[in-house]
């Protein structure tokens, strides 16, 4: 039974089955362990970034190609969501509508700049991917009469799933049953059926090739596979992964705007995370995921307590400014690619695979590294 | 390549697109400002982008940190005029240069500088490994784009430029800024330098060779990783200088320029064909020319005309117009 859910793609090490099994409960009983409303808002950040992660690491971690444009689909979720909810109104129909356009269009988008970028070379791919997030982030400020402009849009949602609405006049373990409960449960099953789907689709033959391709495009090729199908196919599946965390993030802030899906520091949050976790296992996703939001929610209030320790040397208090943590971001993620380039799942597996031991029974072993 | 094989269609893109848009635009005087105005913006993406192109050829690095070295061209280059406001302020043209050639060469020098820096520590570990490289550059491109905050600070700051610049020459009915007309002369030179060095001096020699096949010319005994280095202090004292001449394009410069520039690159790039030099000047060329009559036919969509037009020749082309063999 387990074994089917995670495709056979076990962790492989008993620190991370642990991590991830704390990440995993901690996660599913965030409203009745942490109580207030920022412990709850930070899951639920972690739900969705667990989600917007593992869909670029089928693009960078299993297919080998780094694209620019992954917060672009995010966006089209969110703001697909956001755009059905202002326009129909706050009904169930909506957001299946919305989810449904941004699907196409994401499914689209991905399909052209696959087809005009990958059959040439990988990097082509991320170039355009570049221009076309940009351009992407200019169109949505400029379209500001359907997505609000700058200032995004704020919506209803579902009466189920808003705060007012009560399931029950008694508060259950001293939490109050209330529609940002549900909602809440509603984005941890999603995150969960969208990441173990993500697993079947990485272990998969498909998957497979997908690696084959990442470890040498040309062999790939030479054995018969049309590497730019698998890429493309890859870079639509990634695509539409990230539109449903847009959805999500839609759905859980009743709020979008470009600097909430579409600014290039989710990007580069994204590729942090993405790296420290582990590149090409989606656990990495799970486990970068809860240990970044955690700490990024928290880390502006420490440079702001190291800045003004230092108040008396100015260039330094300049350095250690909560507004610069941004190159406190790029530096680590500078150190990470350098120095820890297989991230905590990679290091966590290969601590365990220098201990000799046989493989166990059915268990796969490392394919083509 | 020699003359019987000279590949001339790519070479037509640019007067074709010129003439195709005439009638649209409809009046001629209107049409010769506009065309002088792309073909200034796309000697200045030229001077920025040839560096890149020239080092993705050499040593099929490509650097997405370049638009760093941008910004931070732009950035030396307000703190210079800035402390020249005599010269500046004169309305003598020669004055004006007096001030505004200083700014160039320190702000080529500074990028120069930063530019070995960026080689040594951020490429450097991860040649031949184009996953790290487009992370590890981006990265520090991040990096950079944040220490100019911290010392310029986060705002936009304006670069005015130079009392003898402004303003615009007539010829007939149509007006040409004056700054536009520098920037074409110094992309020309640039453009004249670079091609000059590349076709008629043994460095270039060895550069193309490198460019062609670099084992061979290793094998041959040449040190290819000095010559790479200089190629990208100098690709990076390129951008420098285009930054300076963007920056009193624009006349305002903010720290995240060099990403937005760093976009305008990459079309050129993909356009000309990465590695081309001479493809880096047609796509440069049709960018700036493109961006300028959009910008005035239908000025919302300036940056997908841009994006329409690189499907367009990838259509045509795939690697891009002048693809390197390899």
């Amino acid at each position: 039974m387990i074994s089917r859910l995670l495709s056979n793609d076990f962790p492989r090490s008993r620190v991370l089955a642990v991590l991830l099994l704390a990440v995993v409960l901690a996660l599913a009983l965030t409203p009745f362990i942490f109580p207030g409303v920022k412990a709850l808002n930070v899951a639920a950040k972690v739900l969705v970034f667990v989600v917007l992660v593992a869909s670029f690491d089928l693009l960078l971690g299993y297919t080998g190609i780094v694209s620019f444009a992954h917060t672009m689909f995010f966006g089209i979720g969110a703001y697909g969501v956001a755009i059905a909810f202002s326009r129909i109104g706050p009904t169930w129909g909506a957001l299946f509508a919305g989810i449904a356009a941004a699907l196409v269009l994401s499914f689209l988008l991905a399909l052209a700049i696959g087809l005009f970028s990958l059959r040439v070379r990988a990097i082509f791919f991320s170039m355009i991917t570049l221009a076309f997030a940009a351009a992407f982030q200019t169109l949505a400020s400029q379209l500001s009469e359907l997505t609000g402009g700058e200032d995004g849009l704020t919506f209803k949602v579902p009466e189920v799933l808003s705060p007012s609405f009560e399931l029950a006049a008694e508060p259950f373990l001293g939490v109050s049953l209330d529609g940002r409960l549900i909602c809440y449960y509603l984005l941890f099953f999603t995150a969960a059926v969208l990441v173990l789907a993500l697993l079947r689709i990485v272990n998969s033959p498909f998957g497979r090739v997908l690696q084959a391709i990442r470890e040498n495009e040309f062999r790939a090729e030479a054995i018969g596979y049309r590497v730019v199908v698998y890429r493309t196919t890859s870079a639509i599946l990634s695509a539409l992964f990230a539109t449903l965390a847009g959805a999500m993030l839609a759905l859980w802030l009743r709020y979008n705007g470009p600097e909430t899906s579409l600014s290039f520091e989710i990007m580069l949050d994204v590729l942090l995370i993405v790296v420290i976790g582990g590149m090409g296992t989606i656990y990495g996703a799970v486990i970068g995921s809860g240990l970044f939001v955690v700490a990024q929610s928290y880390l502006q209030d420490l440079l702001r307590l190291a800045s003004e320790a230092v108040s008396g040397l100015p260039w330094l208090a300049a350095l250690l400014s909560p507004d610069r943590w941004l190159l406190w971001l790029g530096v680590l993620f500078v150190l990470s690619v350098y120095y820890f380039p297989t991230g905590v799942v990679g290091k966590l597996r290969s601590m365990r695979a220098s201990a000799p031991r046989p493989p166990a029974a059915g268990e796969p072993r490392p394919v083509l590294k | 390549m020699n003359k019987l094989d000279l590949d001339w269609k790519p070479l037509a893109l640019a007067p074709l697109l010129a003439l195709l848009v005439l009638p649209f635009i409809g009046s001629p005087s209107t049409w010769l400002t506009l065309t002088v105005a792309g073909l200034a913006m796309g000697m200045i993406i030229f001077i920025i982008a040839s560096g890149l192109t020239l080092v993705f050829g050499l040593m099929d690095v490509l650097n997405f940190g370049h638009g760093v070295f941008i910004a931070l061209g732009a950035f030396v280059a307000t703190s210079v005029l800035g402390a020249m406001g005599d010269y500046t302020g004169s309305a003598s043209l020669w004055q004006n240069l007096l001030a505004v050639l200083p700014a160039m060469v320190v702000a080529m020098l500074v990028a120069a500088g930063v530019g070995l820096a960026f080689e040594r520590f951020i490429v450097r570990p991860v040649y031949g490994n184009h996953l790290k490289q487009i992370l590890i550059t981006m990265g520090g491109m991040i990096i950079g784009e944040e220490l100019i905050k911290v010392i310029w600070g986060p705002l936009q700051i304006p670069l005015p430029l130079p009392e003898g610049m402004r303003g615009a020459l007539l010829f007939g009915d149509a007006a040409i800024e004056k700054y536009r007309l520098i920037a074409v002369v110094v992309g020309v030179l640039v453009f004249g330098l670079l091609l000059w060095t590349l076709t008629r001096t043994k460095l270039g020699l060895l550069i193309r060779a490198g460019v062609q096949d670099r084992e061979m010319v290793e094998s041959l005994g040449y040190r290819i990783h000095v010559l790479f280095i200089g190629v990208f202090v100098a690709g990076s004292a390129l951008a420098g200088l285009g930054g300076v001449m963007w920056g009193l394009y624009q006349q305002s410069v903010i720290p995240q320029m060099g990403a937005q520039v760093n976009v305008l690159i990459f079309i050129v790039l993909i356009i000309g064909g990465l590695g081309s030099t001479t493809g880096a000047l047609i796509g440069a060329l049709l960018v700036g020319l493109m961006a300028n009559y959009t910008g005035f036919l239908v000025p919302k969509a300036a940056l997908f005309s841009n994006i329409a037009l690189m499907m367009a020749i990838l259509l045509w082309r795939p690697q891009g117009v002048y693809a390197l063999s390899k």
